[in-house]
């Protein structure tokens, strides 16, 4: 089963800095699934899902960006009440501590898709597993 | 006196020949420079009241913007067929200031070198490549005579043209160079480029650094890169230039050429003086100058003096690294902080690159200290939660250690401006 990365970027909150990343990703026609950030004060973290984590690092890092590439849970969900609920119990019975997530909806109403990052992926990716829960891999996230 | 009896004298005895050597400066200055008598006649000072070295904190500082203000000739005490030379240093703002040596003036500038060279381990034999800028920075020159006076080879290099420092390094086998830390450093990656070992392909054994700051961990390493002794010095122009205070193989701490010079440290804010091993400003007045006797200059570099005296034998009292410049101190909420201060503890995160930036704001009526630190690309991981309890460690490292609680913001590598030398590290918003 193939991973599912994640790209990350270190960047101040200023103007222009998003318009930074998407600029060389756009230049290097790398699509865009998914963006997120996560902002400390003064500087953020960008959280992307792009169809081509590899290319997209080192893009980035060749135009001097802070950038880094991480494994992430990507959870096909069912687009109604009480899907990402049922994650989250299982997850919280396993005490497995969620760092942060976040999701979008593929085809709305029909499936949503979960981003999380866990501390221990190996034993989230097992219990998940066990319930019979579907993980996406990578491709898939650009076949939906 | 020989000069090696000069440097082990003891206590009582230097200080009589300071003594001796300060109140003739004073006679002096009375009769020759109109500066200096007119400054003291209004403080109501006469040269027959000196009784002990302590007398000499009843005199006036005298302050870099006296050099300025009375540029080029106020306060020069020979007439002009006496003089032999003149340096000028520029400050970075406003007029420059003159320096003028008299032969004999020269002649004792160099001994002093010659003196701090040989207590280095220099001889005769050896031979001396001088890196520094010759001209109107006495650096090159002045070094340049006392190498020539203790008797070895000089090379005259001058500053810059890496290529043929290289080839005059190999041709003619240097073993010693004057040089600045940033240069040595990117010697040695000019060197590595071209495929010479400087440790093994050169002859290199003592290296003398000065004209800019540096840290103790720079001269670990410039050691390690040449195989090589490195010895910290410290001089500045209106001091003769070089050869004020120079380590000794110890390497702990400059001695300071007392017989030259007066040695006080004061507190910059109240200008009281302080004990020996209190930290504050420099201060030092001429006591074997001809042309331009100095007298209480206010150095503006910060260190203190060694309390003890040196294993060496030397009663030459010693000063430590230069911490940093009075300029660069400032003041926030009552607590003096100097940019050195905040530079050492944040370099001492493996996570933080070389640049920072301290900002200084006004936020409703309080003071705070913003201190901007870029972060290494390797460092960063994806995670937020590492880089928050990074800036957190951080902060609680300067409040431990300074009394201050700064803000500390973490920037990608190389958003600041880079700077080259003195660079402004320090943006004061403060203003009302």
């Amino acid at each position: 089963m193939s991973k599912v990365q994640q790209i990350s970027v270190f960047a101040q909150n200023k103007p222009g800095k998003i318009k930074r990343v998407t600029d060389i990703l756009s230049r290097n026609s790398i699509n865009i699934r998914a963006i997120t950030i996560a902002s400390g004060d003064e500087y953020g973290v960008i959280k992307l899902l792009v169809d081509d984590p590899g290319k997209a690092y080192q893009a980035l890092a060749e135009k001097g960006l802070s950038v880094a590439l991480n494994e992430v849970l990507a959870i096909k969900m069912e687009d109604k009440p009480g899907g990402l609920h049922r994650i989250m119990e299982i997850l919280a019975e396993n005490n497995i501590n969620v760092e942060d997530a976040y999701g979008f909806v593929i085809k709305s109403g029909k499936i949503a898709v979960l981003v999380v990052n866990v501390k221990d992926i190996k034993k989230a990716k097992e219990v998940l597993l066990f319930k019979r829960i579907h993980l996406l891999e990578e491709k898939d996230l650009y076949q939906l | 006196m020989r000069e090696k009896d000069i440097q082990y004298l003891d206590k009582e005895q230097l200080y009589e020949l300071q003594l001796s050597r300060f109140k003739r400066t004073i006679e002096r200055l009375f009769t020759s420079s109109p500066f200096y008598s007119k400054l003291w006649k209004k403080s109501g000072i006469s040269p027959d009241k000196i009784k002990s070295l302590q007398d000499i904190r009843r005199f006036p500082f005298t302050s870099r913007e006296d050099l300025r203000r009375n540029f080029p000739f106020g306060l020069l005490t020979l007439p002009l067929e006496k003089v032999v030379r003149v340096h000028t240093s520029t400050g970075t703002t406003g007029k420059p200031k003159a320096i003028f040596f008299s032969k004999r003036d020269i002649n004792e500038a160099a001994r002093l070198i010659a003196r701090s060279m040989k207590m280095t381990g220099a001889k005769r034999g050896d031979v001396f490549q001088n890196m520094m800028s010759y001209g109107l920075f006495t650096g090159g020159l002045i070094f340049h005579y006392g190498a020539e006076r203790l008797g070895v080879l000089v090379i005259p290099a001058g500053a810059g043209n890496t290529e043929r420092q290289i080839e005059l390094m190999q041709d003619f086998k240097t073993t010693i160079v004057h040089i600045t830390p940033s240069y040595a450093l990117y010697l040695a990656d000019v060197l590595e480029e071209r495929g010479v070992d400087p440790k093994n392909d050169l002859d290199l054994r003592i290296f003398y650094l000065g004209a800019e700051p540096y840290s103790e961990e720079t001269r670990d390493k410039i050691e390690k890169i040449y195989g090589v002794d490195a010895f910290n010095s410290y001089g500045l122009s209106e001091m003769n230039g070089p050869g004020v205070a120079f380590e000794c193989k110890r390497k702990d701490g400059m001695h300071v050429w007392e017989d030259n010079f007066i040695l006080e440290i004061i507190d910059p804010l109240t200008g009281e003086n302080l004990p020996d091993g209190e930290e504050g400003e420099l201060v030092l007045s001429t006591i074997n100058r001809e042309a331009m006797p100095i007298i209480r200059y206010r150095t503006g570099d910060i260190t203190y003096v060694y309390p003890e005296k040196c294993r060496c034998g030397r009663t030459h009292r010693r000063i430590s690294r230069i911490k940093g410049r009075v300029d660069d101190m400032f003041i926030i909420r009552g607590v003096n902080v100097f940019p050195s201060e905040v530079e050492r503890i944040i370099m001492n995160f493996p996570e933080v690159a070389r640049n920072y930036q301290i900002i200084l704001e006004r936020e409703s009526s309080l003071e705070v200290m913003r201190v901007k630190v870029e972060i290494k690309k390797r460092f960063f991981d994806g995670s937020i939660e590492h880089l928050r309890s990074l800036q957190e460690r951080i902060k609680n490292k300067i409040k431990s250690e300074l009394m201050v609680t700064p803000k500390v913001e973490l920037i990608e590598p190389g958003t600041l401006p880079r700077t080259t030398g003195k660079s402004r590290r320090v943006i004061d918003n403060r203003k009302l």
